[in-house]
């Protein structure tokens, strides 16, 4: 269940806007610390090095004693946290606030920064620089940055719950979008099966704003009227095609079979016109196993599908055929097995069925065996009839499914040479497949439908 | 019997009419949906021959209006649709057979003459009786002058079809439907097996024969030769 959730695509997108979300959060408060801290500093380093220019400049006009008065003058009223320090050579003190000369930590342009101690058991850190006067006097002019420092530290403490708060409104904001967009995909997709399980009068539901999945929403639908239009076309078609054919067929039949009423029944002429009748018959028989095979193809049959016990189709077919196959000298069984319950059109699987049956007598000599075999498979209910006759090549395998191919073998047995045809249009009418093997001797025609039970779709009157 | 043919493809009702008048019957006719249904109102048939396609008034159409107002004369579909499910919207529509063009005439009649017997219902039967023949429904017993015939179920089933349409031709596709219940081209002469197996159960042995072959037709099973 957590794998299958991880493929799905409301996991992805969570993910991938938390990450989104996390990166762009982070990148811009670090940007911000970055640029703060940047102005902050420079603000700092201003008032340094203006506060160090007078200093000296007055150092210049003034000497010592000057500078002295003017750091003693400036230390008690001073702005709060300005920091001076005057040493000798020695890093003595001679003037200042600071205790004694700092450890200084460089950080480039002039710029250090120490730590010191403006009360007891306080540490502050402070930011400035040092100029050597002339004389070999050293002055340490610096600000107290203690303030800001507090407030990165603050920053950095408070990291661990900026980063949960911003998983959560990651998450928070990654499974309401995802939601609504497998909310959408899964309308589209329910009814894409609803159409496959054959009711092409479904459409996907289109919503008003216009974006991008109304827009696929409009097309599939577009392309299931387009769809629906054909699969009327295909019908219309193999209605006039049968219409067209059947009404002059009829005539003829018909005009034969006025003849043969007027002559002498058993009379040679009689004998001829019932030869030309069952000459039209056969020529029927063709045509309607062709229109099967077209409609077959066409789907046209999806409507009429229903769940039903292939077991009780077999048994029912095997029991007209059986006396054939007895008559034959053939022998004619059933393997045991359960009931298997498929989904399809009963009456196109009892004639495939049929269909391998009649093959398998006809091509089956005499002592020779025929089984029939209902199987649940991993890959879904098998159905084969398996025969001890002469087989088929394993070139010739494919070539027998198409239409009107009779191998040269059968060339002068009856049949319409539509047979397998047929079996083969009623296979990928169900999604079944068609396989011919070789049963060691013999053939072995298996039809394996597929395990999923499709959902039950609406029969149409 | 009086029979009504709707049909718009003049060549074939001619051949229907004559056919049928030859066969001693009494035929109207019409072209096209709208006076057919004007004639099936007015007068009283014993069968009506409808096509499934017509011009004003579908076949269908026609066939659900005659059942609206309460007409029950028994109706015959004559199709030349393609099969698959036509069938059965013919028979939800209101009708009681269907046939799927071209037919043989004898295919025709057999099936217009089951209809008929089937409007009028005998006696609700136990036992049917053909010469010294006789099938008991309820304890499932054939017996043949006294002496029984061991029959398989559907061996029994295809006898009780045959003797309840005795004196009547069955063609093999009545068979196959209402024996089988089947409604596709078997290919292989399947019935005559089937037909060929019962006949030696009641017939060998016995100087005459109750199961007879109708040339060109099917079978009959009947008392007298």
């Amino acid at each position: 269940m957590r794998a299958k959730f991880a493929r799905t695509l409301a996991f992805r997108i969570i993910l991938i806007y938390l990450i989104a979300f996390a990166l762009s959060a982070a990148a811009i408060v670090a940007f911000t610390y970055w640029s703060t801290a940047k102005a902050l500093n420079a603000q700092t380093d201003r008032k340094v090095a203006d506060e160090t220019t007078s200093l000296t400049e007055l150092y210049d006009q003034l000497g010592l004693a000057g500078l002295n008065d003017a750091i003693m003058e400036r230390y008690p009223f001073g702005p709060q946290g300005q920091l001076y320090f005057l040493a000798d050579e020695q890093l003595q003190r001679i003037a200042g606030n600071l205790a004694s000369w700092p450890a200084l930590t460089q950080l480039g342009g002039g710029i250090v920064e120490f730590d010191y101690e403006p009360r007891t058991g306080e540490l502050h850190r402070a930011r400035g620089r040092v100029v050597e006067l002339t004389g070999g006097f050293e002055l340490l002019v610096a600000r107290d940055v203690f303030e800001r420092y507090e407030t990165e530290k603050q920053f950095t403490a408070s990291l661990p719950w900026s980063v949960l708060l911003t998983v959560l409104l990651g998450v928070a904001g990654g499974t309401l979008i995802s939601r609504q967009l497998v909310a959408r995909l899964g309308a589209i997709n329910r009814t894409s099966r609803e159409i496959m399980s054959g009711d092409l009068s479904r459409r996907v539901p289109v919503g008003r704003s216009g974006d991008e999945f109304d827009a696929l929403a409009q097309n599939l639908n577009r392309m299931l009227d387009r769809t629906e239009r054909l699969m009327r076309g295909m019908r219309e078609v193999t209605d006039s095609v049968a219409h067209d054919l059947r009404t002059p067929l009829n005539r003829l039949r018909n005009r034969l079979e006025s003849v043969c009423r007027q002559l002498i029944p058993e009379s040679n002429e009689a004998a001829a016109i019932e030869a030309a009748i069952a000459e039209t018959d056969r020529l029927i028989a063709t045509f309607n196993a062709l229109l099967l095979i077209a409609e077959a193809e066409a789907g046209v049959a999806r409507e009429a599908m229903a769940p039903f016990d292939l077991r009780s189709v077999v048994e029912g077919v095997a029991e007209l055929y059986s006396p054939l196959a007895e008559e034959k000298g053939v022998s004619l069984d059933i393997a045991p097995a359960g009931a298997a319950v498929i989904f399809g059109n009963r009456s196109l699987i009892s004639q495939a069925l049929a269909n391998l049956l009649d093959n398998a007598i006809k091509y089956t000599p005499a002592g020779g065996h025929i089984r029939i075999l209902v199987q649940e498979t991993p890959e879904g209910t098998a159905l084969a009839v398996a025969d001890t006759g002469p087989g088929i090549a394993s070139e010739d395998r494919v070539r027998v499914v198409e239409r009107f191919v009779r191998l040269e073998a059968s060339r002068n047995s009856p049949g319409t040479g539509l047979g397998l045809s047929l079996v083969a249009a009623v296979a990928r009418l169900h999604d079944a497949k068609l396989s011919l093997e070789d049963n060691k001797p013999g053939l072995k025609a298996i039809l394996v439908f597929p395990a999923e039970l499709p959902k039950r779709s609406r029969t149409k009157a | 019997m009086r029979i009504l043919v709707v049909e718009d493809d003049l060549e074939a009702q001619k051949y229907l009419v004559n056919g049928l008048k030859e066969a001693g019957h009494v035929v109207d006719d019409a072209t096209e949906g709208e006076t057919g249904l004007t004639l099936a109102l007015s007068r009283p048939y014993d069968i009506a021959i409808i096509d499934r396609m017509l011009p004003k008034m579908d076949g269908l159409r026609l066939v659900e209006e005659i059942r609206e107002h309460g007409n029950s004369t028994p109706v015959l579909f004559l199709s030349a649709l393609s099969e698959v499910d036509d069938r059965v919207k013919g028979l939800k529509a209101g009708g009681d057979d269907y046939l799927t063009k071209p037919y043989a005439f004898a295919e025709l009649l057999a099936r217009l003459d089951a209809l008929m017997r089937r409007r009028q219902p005998a006696a609700v039967k136990t036992k049917l009786q053909v010469g010294d023949l006789e099938l008991d429904l309820l304890s499932r017993v054939a017996q043949r002058n006294g002496s029984s015939i061991d029959l398989q179920p559907r061996e029994f089933r295809l006898l009780e079809y045959l003797m309840r349409h005795a004196g009547q031709v069955v063609t093999r596709t009545m068979l196959l439907e209402s024996v089988w219940e089947y409604h596709f081209d078997p290919q292989t002469n399947v019935i005559d097996v089937h037909i060929s197996r019962l006949r030696a159960k009641i017939d060998k042995g016995f100087e005459r024969p109750l199961l007879h072959t109708v040339r060109g037709a099917g079978y009959m099973i009947r008392a007298q030769a």
